[in-house]
């Protein structure tokens, strides 16, 4: 799956400690999705959506 | 940054897992080494160390789950990972080992606390694997 959380993430000029902190998670789990190596959950994925002010698809594009 | 709720739980779930492991750790040698140099084999006190060993043992238990539960999603993927690996050498291995000496093909001596070495060293490895992997 396919995202976008590196490019807002960087538009709103956040490391990834302070992105991974406001959404409850670690630093590496920020860090192994924006790589494309870990999917987050649908709870991850609708804070990050609450987060960037974005609708999930937005964020995330399902691709095989 | 500053450190909020939820990686206070965390830290704090983590030094109660440690605490229990900890005091089961003390517990298994008092119940191991005390019956023969502690208390010349009296039931009383044997018994009452099983007890301990026991308490302590199911509180490490309910404290390793609380702290799986209290970890993030891709932290308890890598938990979830190491421990199907883990108890998958560790059954596949305790099995062959059995055939491998009911057959008379091996004659070592293996005691229960070689299985339980090679079950923790998997999951070691495993979450070390884990780590690299998502690093």
């Amino acid at each position: 799956m396919k995202n976008r959380v590196k490019v807002l993430r960087a538009e709103h000029n956040l490391t990834q400690a302070d992105l991974a902190n406001a959404v409850e998670v670690s630093r590496q789990t920020i860090n192994a999705i924006e790589k494309g190596k870990f999917d987050p959950s649908l709870i991850l994925a609708f804070k990050l959506s609450e987060y960037f002010s974005k609708s999930i698809e937005e964020i995330f594009e399902y691709g095989k | 940054m500053k450190t909020n709720e939820w990686q206070l739980q965390k830290h704090k779930n983590l030094k109660l897992l440690a605490l229990w492991t900890i005091g089961w750790m003390l517990s298994m040698a008092l119940i191991t080494f005390g019956p023969v140099y502690l208390w010349n084999d009296g039931k009383i006190l044997t018994l009452s160390a099983f007890v301990l060993n026991l308490g302590l043992g199911i509180g490490m238990i309910i404290s390793n789950r609380n702290y799986i539960n209290g970890a993030d999603e891709l932290e308890k993927k890598m938990t979830f990972d190491a421990m199907a690996i883990a108890l998958g050498v560790g059954v596949i291995g305790g099995l062959s080992y059995s055939a491998l000496e009911k057959s008379s093909l091996i004659n070592i001596n293996a005691d229960i606390s070689y299985l339980v070495m090679l079950i923790a060293i998997t999951y070691l490895i495993a979450i070390v694997a884990g780590k690299l992997r998502y690093k």
